[in-house]
């Protein structure tokens, strides 16, 4: 069988897969940081990155010897060697990919957990979505409440409570990293604690109609004393009617039908969508 | 006129059309009179009196058409009339219009179906890629875009990448087995035409008041079950492509258990077999559940009946589990079929066997029991309980595995043999490992929770889905079809014309679909129609390198059209492969073989002299070739 200079193929992959390594960390993938979840992320993202790198280099530079190496002229008829296999070599490549995704998915795990903890005294905002507009609730601050905008102190852990109005909205604040669906008739939740002041948007990123691709909000990271004053100035409560939890929204859509005497007989049930506003 | 409206027939199936709807309509009507309402329903989720027609009518259809034929006669207790044939088998180009019961003839019309549908997904896709060309709103409204990005996914799925494999394997896996035909045949032409049916409904939306279904394909309530008409449409129309392809997978499993030629073992079958018989695994357990979803969201919006209404104790994340529980296996039904058609091309250009043949096919079953497992990675920011999020992230970074091996055993296949990269085919199926690796490995990052909460729902997501179905699934088909090219239409493709509508596809999918990953993990959500300014310049790359994309599919167009009609004769075997439809005709006999060959060793017998994958009948039956031992050379020395 003909020599093939496997040791020599191996350090050229592993060449080839650290200059792409290096040069794809050099890349700011997800963009400005804003929360204490984003240092440990990106940190995740770049070691993926990095073992990427490697396996798509070995790919690329094994696949490209061998047509270097056994690529034939047209009219060669012949053959090649009659190898069935290999099995320390297959269990090789089944046992080090499987030790890998298991690293990754214990990594993957530790930070979850770092990100997901949460502080003793978190501030709790209330979000509402609905198609197309955010708006969200201090509960802790008299229920204040504010359309298309929301502040936040820095270095102050926040949870965020999400209620869906109608339909599956998301929130996405992409320098915080944080994403999660709002689900009607359920709360969802979220914790993040911004470090960087700031000014960021909201980006809603389910898709929930006509509007969904301009559903942004206002989001707003300020020292505490700016955010305390900027809470205190808020004038409206949150008003009544909006959903928190699917009893409360039914309740509500009872006290509605009632005042206008039924929903009528068509055996469709018409509260599901154009009545669910806040009143 | 008579005759033929009692025939059989086109015509006999228009009328049947007009019988179902009116029957349909009628019925909703009159029951709707009778029970003291009005006769019609215009709620933008009701129209009851359009629904029911739109089922009725297609069954009208089949019945015209004589796809039950045979069946209600069997059924009603009537004589049988002795099968003579004439409906199997082409000689003309109008017997493609038939219900004709060759599976050959089925897999063309497959072929030729889904490609057409591939070009109008391809054009909603164009017309997607106009519109982000540029932020602002320029060529559609955003209602009529979320129609499009919704379409062009649905169409690309349901009418293009499954059936297509179901075509692909109905022309050449009963040949590959020795098999006459596959065991159900007129099942089998009833699993075609159902798919025309799903293809007319899901193009009807866009005549539907409030236009087309815009709910994504993913058609997630309370979105789908409160949006205007059109959605109904796909909810009726997955219901015809599902049972398509379950038919079909039924199909698929007896044919590939009860009808192979004798000698072949499950260690002798192709792996295309190994690929059919996995993905068709998953087929019958999974498909039924988005049946289900989808009727359960017709019932909702038609009859209130509230699965998915959180005002009256529906539950909304229900449909997500539901919807996934089919949608995430899909995406093996999309995937399998391909890596069998992957070995299957560099098996014979590379003129060796398949490196690690058992555990390649093992790899296959191993995916088939994890795809069964990590539906709820598209949860992961769903809301769903926390817990599920964790074993769900390792069954689906374990999946990664048998992937692997898969590829890495490819390019074992490629080592020390003589790789033949002349054809169109071996082209693709080397462009199909780079680019597949890419989709891979950020199919791993989606697969980690953390990352997950940051990428989910952005254009990072896009890009992967388009690297693993485009650089994946549909650059396995081109692979398949240019290799079974000569096969099927006797025939040769045009080799140049080839080349440039390969690299044309791969620089336009490598052009198209890198940049995508970046704007998402930026902050640019996917299913919008306009996006932040700062995504702009990225956007007029992908919109450009997209146009390359979609103009070198002109070039495949051009060369199957004329190659089909006016290319070089195809020799039976023009590639010297080993497996046994390249031991028939091209293309071949109407009932494909005299006499059922005998197969004497594995499918990749390559550099072993003298030994045979199988014996065909007319060759002396004595002459039998002992059975190769497999070799022991090792790969490395």
């Amino acid at each position: 069988m003909p020599k093939v200079p496997y040791l020599r193929l191996a350090i050229v992959s592993l060449a080839i897969g650290a200059v792409i390594a290096v040069l794809m960390i050099q890349i700011d993938w997800n963009g400005e940081a804003g929360s204490t979840a984003a240092g440990p992320i990106d940190a995740l993202l770049d070691w993926m990155i990095i073992i990427s790198s490697f396996v798509f280099a070995i790919v690329c530079v094994f696949l490209g010897y061998a047509l270097y190496r056994w690529r034939v002229k047209p009219g060669d008829e012949s053959d090649g060697l009659p190898i069935h296999g290999n099995t320390k070599l297959e269990l090789t490549w089944t046992i080090i990919p499987t030790v890998i995704v298991l690293f990754a998915a214990g990594y993957s795990w530790a930070v979850l957990d770092d990100i997901e903890e949460v502080d003793s005294d978190p501030l709790i905002v209330n979000v509402y979505s609905q198609q197309f507009a955010w708006t969200f609730g201090y509960p802790t601050e008299g229920n204040k409440w504010s359309e298309g905008e929301f502040h936040v102190p820095v270095g102050r852990q926040v949870v965020f409570n999400m209620h869906a109005q109608d339909v599956l909205h998301s929130f996405w604040v992409p320098e915080w990293r944080i994403k999660k669906d709002n689900v009607p008739g359920i709360t969802t939740d979220a914790v993040v604690t911004p470090d960087r002041v700031g000014t960021f948007q909201l980006i809603c990123t389910e898709l929930c109609g006509a509007g969904h691709s301009v559903m942004r909000a206002k989001v707003v990271v300020e020292p505490r004393k700016k955010f305390n004053r900027w809470v205190r100035g808020l004038e409206e409560e949150v008003p009544q009617g909006l959903y928190l939890t699917a009893d409360q929204a039914l309740e509500i859509q009872k006290q509605i039908q009632k005042a206008e005497g039924g929903i009528g007989g068509s055996g469709v049930d018409e509260t599901t969508r154009d009545n669910v506003t806040q009143s | 006129m008579a005759h033929a409206l009692r025939e059989p027939g086109w015509y006999r199936a228009a009328l049947g059309t007009l019988i179902g709807a009116a029957f349909g309509f009628g019925l909703v009507v009159i029951l709707r009179l009778v029970s003291g309402l009005d006769a019609f329903q215009t709620e933008q989720t009701g129209y009851p009196q359009v629904i029911v027609p739109l089922i009725t009518a297609p069954f009208g259809f089949l019945i015209g058409f004589g796809a039950f034929s045979y069946w209600f006669r069997w059924a009603a207790g009537k004589p049988t009339v002795p099968d003579d044939h004439s409906g199997h088998g082409a000689t003309r180009w109008q017997d493609y219009f038939t219900f004709n019961t060759d599976h050959k003839v089925i897999g063309i019309q497959y072929i030729v179906t889904t490609f057409f549908f591939f070009f109008v997904g391809g054009l909603l896709a164009m017309l997607i890629r106009a519109e982000l060309a540029q932020p602002g709103t320029q060529i559609v409204d955003p209602n009529v875009y979320n129609g499009l990005f919704s379409t062009h996914a649905t169409v690309m799925i349901f009418l293009f990448i499954i059936p297509m494999f179901a075509g692909i394997a109905n022309y050449v896996l009963p040949i590959m087995i020795g098999a006459p035909d596959m065991a159900f045949p007129r099942l089998n032409a009833l699993s075609f035409w159902l798919l025309p049916i799903a293809g007319v409904i899901f193009m009807g939306s866009f005549l539907a008041p409030g236009g087309s279904f815009d709910a994504g394909w993913t058609g997630y309530a309370p979105l789908s079950t409160g949006a205007p008409l059109g959605q109904s449409f796909f909810n009726v129309g997955v219901q015809f492509a599902g049972a398509s392809s379950i038919a079909t997978s039924v199909n698929f499993l007896v044919t590939i258990i009860t009808m192979r030629a004798p000698g072949m073992n499950l260690w002798r079958m192709p792996l295309l077999v190994w690929a059919n018989l996995s993905t068709s695994l998953i087929v019958v357990g999974a498909t039924p559940f988005i049946a289900g979803v989808q009727f359960m969201v017709l019932f909702d919006r038609i009859m209130g009946m509230n699965f998915f209404n959180f005002l009256e104790g529906g539950d909304v994340l229900s449909y997500q589990h539901i919807f996934w529980f089919y949608s995430h296996p899909a995406v093996y039904i999309m995937m399998l079929p391909g890596f069998g058609i992957i070995s299957e091309v560099i098996a014979t250009n590379a003129r060796k066997p398949i490196f690690g043949y058992r555990l390649m096919a093992l790899a296959l079953l191993g995916i088939v029991v994890l795809s069964y497992s990590v539906w709820a990675h598209h949860m992961f920011v769903a809301g769903m309980f926390s817990w599920l999020r964790v074993p769900i992230m390792i069954t689906t970074l374990l999946i990664a595995v048998p992937t692997g091996i898969k590829v890495f055993s490819w390019l074992g296949t490629l080592f020390y043999g003589k790789i033949h990269t002349y054809s169109t085919a071996m082209l693709f199926a080397l462009g199909f490992i780079v680019t597949f690796t890419v989709g891979g490995i950020s199919g791993v990052m989606l697969g980690m929770v953390p990352l997950d909460i940051h990428m989910s729902d952005t254009y990072f997501v896009v890009a992967h889905i388009h690297f693993v179905l485009f650089g994946g699934s549909v650059f396995t088909i081109f692979a398949g079809i240019y290799y079974w090219f000569p096969k099927m239409t006797g025939r040769m493709y045009d080799e140049r014309l080839g080349r440039i509508h390969f690299w044309g596809t791969m620089i336009g999918t490598w052009g198209t679909f890198i940049p995508q990953h970046w704007i998402g993990l930026e902050g640019m959500p996917r299913r919008v129609a306009d996006y932040a300014s700062q995504f702009g310049e990225w956007n007029l790359v992908i919109s450009f390198f997209s146009l390359i994309l979609g103009l070198a599919q002109l070039v495949f167009l051009y060369n199957m059209v004329v190659s089909w009609k006016y290319g070089p004769k195809a020799s039976g075997n023009p590639w010297r492969s080993k497996t046994i439809e390249w031991l028939v005709s091209s293309p071949p006999p109407t009932f494909n073989f005299d006499e059922i060959p005998r197969v004497v060793g594995g499918p990749y017998e390559y550099g072993t002299p003298g030994a045979r994958h199988a014996i065909m009948g007319d060759e002396d039956a004595e002459a039998t070739v002992p059975e190769p031992k497999p070799s022991s050379v090792p790969a490395a020395t």
